[in-house]
């Protein structure tokens, strides 16, 4: 994520932040996926502390306590695309700004009960919802979210007939004819 | 090459071809039907011509590619007004319509489910009506679309294999007593008809790569063209329809790819654009002679609007399911798709399992929502199964598709609004529903369970339904217009009401029927 024609942009796009971050766990679908453990996501509108309380938020909002930072990376990156659009952009630096204030200046500084204490009275504002529904689904969709929750995605566009569509053997197969044959097979009832 | 490159092309002006609005399961048979008898037609689809080769394994890319995007605007106590306010539909826009990403299920609705006033009663704030046409009289057309669809379980079709999700529900069926299957599917068990065997992809929703599923797209639109008596006519989005002063309609005026109106003469018009769009175009299509709109006399245009009970229930497990591989409805029970009044409603409902992505459970889940509760159940993701509650929803008279006239499209025609509000009875089938679902779970060991609301609707019913007498709806039993002889609903908008069972397969079977007896009537000079 960090070549050099993105380091170089970011250098020339002074208005932009950079966010960075280090892989939490050296083992695990995500460390596989990742080139190495330290990450970086260049901002073309957001500041570095607006994309870090941002990805503070959205672990807020929907916490999954084991997953990298990487991941909720996606939704910065993807607030950082829309909030060319200045109403947007408006609405994340006021949320932000009033979020640090009421925090004595640092909403970051806080722990994280503190920083929901902080965040839950904005649930439905439009700083919370613009968030939240862009999360719902920047968060979700990305190849890292997938290989961390075990969905494999395109992975299935081949098909599974060969690839474990009928793995599960916690539970007794079901018998035929009520649980089909496979394309080969004739039926015998 | 693009199946329409070769095709025969009619005359603007050719006043003696049949239109078809809408290449879906009801148009796309219909034109094919009507093509196979020599009858000469033009299909005008709203959407764009996407191939097999063009579907994603990617369930937001595929929808930005195959969903109904145009805004429509919601009203009513139903959930998705919401959650959902600009969607309440999941329909395709696209060659094939909804038949690209239906699931497949193909059940017959049961004799019973035709005479639903008789059978069930009045039923207060409920509009119920019998239909003009028994069991009988469609049963011979439903052997025929099972066989033309390869409906598994059906003529020789051997059933498709379960998946990991099935597994799980087949358990939970057996403890609580009902029987479970893999379901009547219109996806191929085997090779068949030139299509392959279905390969488990799990993207039954994004369109079938290998089409394995049957879809008007690689099924009937070709074989119509092959005759030389279909032409095909992608990116038209029809804007209404003309008649003459004797009141039959004479044409048909669309919006081309390059968005220039064109009008296409007829000799007849037959509409079939979903639920929302089909009494749309009607209503957009209001003159002198009919204010109300087209075949409107009765104010039963748009009315009746029905979108199945439904609900979702997931379960969560100590071990693995990966629900996600395969057939996204890969079992059926149907046990309780029986009129059982004991059980404190009327009608009935099936489950058949289902399952989404890891995007479209984020997004469907519960939406809205926030914090551990929501992310708890993301976190078991893999191990999670799923079934789909689809019941009959009572048909309502303010249940309604009507013009909303502060809200224009791109060609500046009043966009539609869906009015719905939740009956008694079908809110006390969801609870039934989501109480059997989740006691099926718990008792294959289920750890915790999520009651899921209603999805935008992907049944969308009546509107234009069928009835004896004129003043109770807008069609006959052959869903040609009580007001105008030479125009025809030829989709699910003719349904006079919702049955428990999945709508596709009655869809096309009236489609089959229908045909049949234009093609009469034409013969006859009748139209």
């Amino acid at each position: 994520m960090s070549s050099p024609t993105i380091s170089r942009r970011v250098f020339l796009k002074a208005s932009g932040g950079v966010l960075a971050g280090t892989l939490a766990f050296a083992s695990g679908p995500i460390a596989l996926l990742a080139p190495s453990r330290s990450w970086a996501m260049p901002l073309d509108t957001l500041s570095s502390h607006q994309g870090d309380v941002l990805l503070g938020v959205a672990r807020q909002i929907f916490p999954h306590p084991d997953m990298e930072d990487a991941v909720y990376a996606h939704v910065v990156k993807s607030l950082d695309r829309k909030a060319v659009d200045s109403a947007l952009l408006a609405i994340l630096d006021e949320g932000i700004v009033s979020l640090d204030q009421a925090a004595g200046g640092d909403w970051l500084a806080l722990d994280e009960a503190t920083r929901l204490k902080h965040l839950s009275p904005l649930a439905g504002s439009p700083f919370f919802e613009g968030i939240r529904g862009d999360a719902v689904v920047s968060l979700y969709d990305n190849p890292l979210a997938y290989a961390h929750f075990g969905y494999q995605g395109a992975e299935g566009d081949g098909g599974y007939l060969t690839k474990g569509f009928n793995d599960l053997t916690w539970l007794p197969d079901p018998p035929q004819p009520e649980g089909g044959y496979l394309p080969f097979e004739t039926p015998t009832a | 090459m693009a199946m329409t490159d070769n095709q025969k092309r009619f005359a603007h002006d050719d006043d003696s071809v049949v239109v078809v609005i809408g290449s879906g399961a009801g148009g796309g048979t219909l034109a094919n039907e009507l093509a196979q008898q020599g009858i000469d037609v033009v299909v005008l689809e709203a959407g764009a011509l996407h191939t097999t080769a063009d579907f994603l394994a990617d369930e937001w890319a595929s929808f930005a590619q195959l969903a109904w995007l145009d805004t429509r605007t919601t009203s009513g106590s139903w959930r998705l007004a919401k959650d959902f306010p600009n969607l309440p539909a999941w329909i395709v826009k696209s060659v094939g319509g909804t038949t690209v990403h239906w699931a497949g299920a193909s059940l017959r609705f049961q004799p019973h489910e035709f005479a639903a006033l008789s059978n069930y009663g009045e039923v207060a704030g409920a509009n119920l009506l019998d239909w003009p046409l028994t069991y009988d009289d469609l049963a011979p057309y439903y052997d025929r679309a099972e066989k033309r669809m390869g409906v598994t379980r059906t003529h020789d079709n051997k059933g498709l294999p379960g998946n990991n999700n099935f597994k799980v529900m087949h358990a939970g069926a057996k403890n609580l007593g009902y029987s479970c299957n893999t379901g009547h599917m219109a996806i191929n068990s085997t090779v068949r008809d030139g299509r392959s065997a279905c390969q488990q992809r799990g993207f039954c929703f994004q369109g079938c790569k290998t089409g394995a599923k049957w879809s008007t797209l690689y099924t009937e639109l070709p074989a119509g063209i092959a005759t030389g008596h279909l032409e095909l006519r992608p990116e038209s989005h029809v804007a209404r329809i003309e008649h003459d002063d004797s009141g039959k309609v004479t044409a048909v005026v669309y919006f081309d790819a390059e968005g220039a109106a064109q009008r296409q003469k007829a000799r007849l018009v037959a509409v079939a654009g979903n639920s929302l769009e089909t009494p749309r175009l009607l209503l957009n299509s209001a003159s002198a002679a009919f204010p109300q709109g087209l075949a409107n006399g009765s104010d039963q245009v748009g009315r009746n609007y029905m979108r199945h009970m439904t609900g979702s229930v997931y379960a969560t497990f100590d071990e693995p399911v990966h629900m996600y591989r395969g057939t996204t409805m890969a079992g059926i029970i149907s046990e309780e798709s029986r009129h059982d009044p004991s059980r404190g409603f009327v009608g009935g409902y099936e489950m058949e399992t289902l399952s989404l992505g890891l995007p479209f459970m984020a997004a469907f889940l519960d939406p809205g929502a926030w914090g551990p509760r929501f992310t708890q159940a993301l976190d078991q993701y893999e191990n999670m199964a799923g079934m789909w509650l689809v019941g009959e929803d009572l048909p309502q008279a303010s249940n309604r598709v009507s013009l909303n006239p502060d809200v224009i499209d791109r060609f500046g025609l009043p966009v539609a609004n869906v009015h719905y509000d939740d009956h008694p009875n079908d809110i006390a089938m969801r609870e039934h529903g989501y109480r059997q679902g989740a006691e099926l779970y718990r008792s294959v060991g289920a750890k915790d369970i999520y009651e899921v609301p209603p999805y935008p609707s992907t049944h969308n019913l009546g509107t234009c339904r069928m009835s004896a007498r004129p003043e109770d709806g807008v069609c006959n039993g052959y869903g040609q217009a009580h007001e105008i002889p030479n125009l025809f609903i030829s989709d699910g908008s003719q349904f006079t009401t919702s049955a428990a069972e999945n709508p596709t397969l009655t869809i096309v079977s009236l489609a089959l029927r229908q045909a049949e007896h234009i093609g009469q009537l034409m013969r006859q000079g009748a139209v």
